[in-house]
């Protein structure tokens, strides 16, 4: 296409113009919704995008721009976050913010005295007609036709009818009337003196009243049952006089308290001591065995009086190239107690049928053995790359002393390969000790601790164990998995210290 | 090539062969079990490694064909494999292509331009890199439930959503463009400049379509860790029918519903093709992923 020179001259500015004006539209709309935090975070990207492409002085920020905001917004951002909640009381009883909560208790309704209505409702079209007959003086009123609303109350009045009049049509089957219990309680019928009536049961109406109202000093006061609710501030409920919490509660800062829970409420603590060592002994035990096992193979694949290496090769990569939730999976299925494969043939064998998933001792030994199967190829690729880079006439010399192929191995290849492999096995076991995907699939931390309040595995490791607070059995404590997952951030921080240290070592012996 | 042999070393040899072929054994068994245990009969049965009873049914239950029930009708699988593998190649194509637009650009910058704060900015990214989405899962879930309420089409529940919260992990593609484009000279795009290309020209015209083979690979890797992802889907995906195969996999292995033989057919045809991409381009893919250093 091609453009005058004028006009190609205004085509940038004008597609930026546009381009504004369309994330304004969308902070607008974000923001009528509520959530303001996402429309800032909408907004500032904006604005620094617009600085970026229009300046001169910026212009390698244009090329990173992309890149660093997807990186700032869904990696750094998240980790913020994570901090943040472990500093509140966010869970499934303390879901809402405070105004959600707030609206929620206005919102309540709760039926009042006065007549009861029988109730059916006549499907006229997509609208709904009623007719209400006074329980007790067998007075009939008819309302309708009306469009009822699941999200907002409708208001519909009634007018007095002959007890005998036909039917307005034909009555809603229940199945339906069931279907839209939501927007038929939405109705607000008014009656014509004046009283509200609203749905109460499927066939019933009565006059209901909105429970609570709000007061400008914060507190609800609670026609029902008198009294007034005041928000506590420390705990997330609105309370009574007497300090009952009412649900829903509201998320509030609790300050260090999830820290201190973990540190010194026995119930956590104790799991929580029990699941740490585990999980370093399991990412340390992991890097051993995976790593020896890599090691001596990529020695002897790096041996040329040995034929066929490549086949070998090929066949021990497989593990690593296979997918993991596939091959866990697998491992799962292979081990299973009773129908398993591999009990199968140590029945035949040695007539033994090892519970793997309901002793903790085999259970863990388990996860080892598939997680080696699993990470040695890693490691043997790594080492024999290393293993190439050894200059061969060391070997040459150690031959003309008379030197075996153990001698070789300890004396040589190991001392020359520990400094440039320790930043690896070090990353290794970072990776494991976040291995979520192997416990998650294989175990899901089972067999459970027996003495613990809280549900923990005797295999799950600190990042399971806080999915489970959090997505699975111990109602969904967000705040206190939170401040966990912070630990571990803390720890996985440290790790990352020494692995750079390591690096600068390695680096520094390469040149 | 060591002039001096040993006279022990043809013993060597032989046992070396005969660890590797065992090592080789265990290897293999497990993935030879799950092709043999798809075309047996049944979700219990036993037997040797080659089926003597050769069925499809699992085969047949893996591609959503009607399958003959217990009480002998017919009746349709109720985990919907093929749309798991159609949702995992989805989402996996999408974040390959946003991996490719986001990381290509950055690479450039931090290969051929100058600017402040540019050490920063690479260490920043690769410290990123170490921290595990896993550990940020609350903050996730979260952070795309409140997305959900403004814009349904990015929450909780959407492929969409799961290909934004991938796109940050760029900082290894990234990483290994840069050392790409810093192996072609800087002459060739000087060259250009001097012909009047400006540098974003330069870019595009002469440095991407040389960069062609490092992008096909950061594709394929970033492709590939879409599909073998499982924390972040299982905390995102909810209803069956939108699940990846990483996540759905899981619900054929329950105590109270174990269906091994169905699982060996799904496992079969969804593994399969990606370990022979795998295979196939790992001396390409391997430089990648040992800059970083773990498979996931």
């Amino acid at each position: 296409m091609t453009l005058p020179p004028p006009l190609r001259r205004m085509l940038a500015p004008a597609l930026a113009a546009v381009a504004v004006l369309g994330a304004l539209y969308l902070v607008t709309i974000v923001y009528a919704t509520g959530e303001t935090l996402l429309a800032m975070t909408i907004l500032a990207t904006t604005a620094i995008a617009l600085w970026l492409y229009t300046s001169q002085r910026t212009y390698a920020w244009r090329y990173l721009f992309p890149g660093i905001a997807a990186a700032l917004i869904f990696v750094v951002f998240p980790m913020v976050y994570t901090f943040g909640v472990g500093f509140t009381n966010y869970s499934s009883a303390n879901l809402l913010s405070f105004k959600r909560a707030t609206t929620y208790l206005v919102e309540e309704t709760y039926r009042a005295e006065g007549a009861t209505f029988t109730s059916a409702v006549f499907a006229d079209g997509a609208k709904v007609r009623l007719r209400l007959e006074d329980a007790d003086s067998g007075a009939v009123f008819t309302a309708g036709p009306v469009a009822a609303d699941p999200e907002r109350t409708v208001e519909v009045g009634a007018v007095p009818a002959p007890g005998d009049a036909p039917a307005p049509g034909p009555e809603l089957p229940l199945k339906e009337l069931i279907a839209n219990q939501k927007a038929l309680k939405n109705l607000s019928v008014v009656l014509p003196g004046g009283a509200l009536v609203r749905m109460t049961g499927l066939h019933e109406f009565a006059p209901v009243r909105p429970r609570y109202t709000a007061n400008p000093d914060g507190s609800l006061t609670d026609h029902e049952q008198g009294g007034a609710l005041r928000p506590n501030w420390k705990s997330g409920f609105y309370e009574t006089a007497d300090g009952r919490p009412v649900q829903p509660g509201f998320t509030v800062g609790v300050g260090w308290g999830n820290y201190t829970r973990i540190f010194t409420d026995a119930s956590l603590r104790q799991p929580f001591g029990r699941i740490f060592l585990w999980t370093v002994a399991f990412a340390g035990l992991t890097v051993v065995f995976a790593t020896s096992l890599g090691m001596v193979l990529a020695v002897l694949l790096s041996w040329d009086a040995l034929r066929g290496r490549s086949v070998y090769r090929l066949l021990l990569f497989l593990p690593y190239a296979v997918p993991g939730f596939i091959s866990i999976l697998v491992f799962k299925g292979l081990f299973n107690n009773n129908t398993g494969e591999i009990n199968l043939i140590l029945h035949t064998l040695f007539g033994i049928r090892p519970t793997w998933f309901s002793d903790p001792f085999l259970a863990r030994s388990m996860l080892l053995i598939v997680n080696t199967w699993l990470g040695f190829p890693y490691m043997m690729l790594i080492c024999m790359g290393l293993i190439k880079a050894i200059p061969a006439d060391l070997y040459e010399a150690s031959a003309v002393a008379g030197a075996g192929p153990l001698t070789n191995f300890f004396r040589i290849t190991v001392p020359l390969i520990r400094r440039p492999l320790t930043p690896l096995l070090i990353s290794s076991f970072a990776f494991n000790f976040n291995n979520f995907v192997l416990i998650s699939l294989l175990t899901a931390g089972h067999p459970d601790f027996l003495d613990t309040t809280v549900p923990a595995g005797t295999t799950d490791l600190l990042v399971s164990y806080t999915y489970r607070m959090a997505f699975q059995d111990s109602g969904q404590q967000y705040g206190l998995a939170a401040a966990i997952s912070t630990v571990i951030f803390l720890l996985v921080a440290a790790i990352c210290l020494v692995q750079i240290r390591t690096t600068r070592i390695a680096e520094a012996d390469k040149r | 090539m060591a002039i001096v042999i040993d006279k022990s070393q043809r013993w060597r040899v032989l046992a070396a062969h005969i660890a590797l072929i065992l090592l080789c054994a265990a290897v293999l068994f497990p993935l030879l079990m799950v092709i043999s245990i798809s075309l047996r009969p049944g979700n219990f049965a036993t037997g040797r490694i080659i089926p003597e009873h050769i069925s499809l049914e699992h085969w047949r239950f893996a591609l959503g064909l009607p399958v003959r029930a217990a009480d002998g009708r017919m009746v349709i699988p109720d985990l919907p494999v093929l749309r798991w593998l159609w949702n995992s190649v989805k989402v996996a194509a999408m974040s390959g292509c946003t991996a490719l637009l986001l990381s290509t650009t950055a690479a450039y910058a931090f290969a051929r331009l100058n600017f402040g704060g540019k050490k920063a900015a690479l260490t920043g990214l690769m410290l990123l890199q170490m921290f595990p989405s896993v550990l940020a899962l609350v903050a996730i879930h979260a952070i795309f439930s409140r997305i959900g309420n403004a814009f349904p089409a990015f929450g909780v529940d959407s492929h969409f959503s799961l290909v934004l919260a991938y796109s940050g992990g760029i900082a290894l593609h990234v990483w290994t463009i840069k050392g790409f484009y810093e192996t072609i000279p800087v002459e060739i795009e000087e060259a250009a400049k001097v012909d009047g290309a400006t540098p974003w020209q330069a870019f595009r015209m002469v440095l991407l379509p040389m960069a062609v083979p490092i992008l096909m690979v950061i594709f394929l890797l970033a492709f590939i860790g879409a599909i073998i992802e499982y924390p972040v889907a299982s905390v995102l995906l909810r209803h069956q029918e939108n699940l990846t195969m990483a996540v759905g996999s899981k619900m054929f292995l329950y105590e109270q519903k174990y269906l091994w033989g169905d699982f060996a057919a799904s496992a079969v045809l969804s593994g399969l093709p990606i370990t022979v991409v795998f295979v196939l381009a790992q001396k390409w893919m391997i430089s990648g992923l040992t800059a970083g250093g773990i498979k996931g």
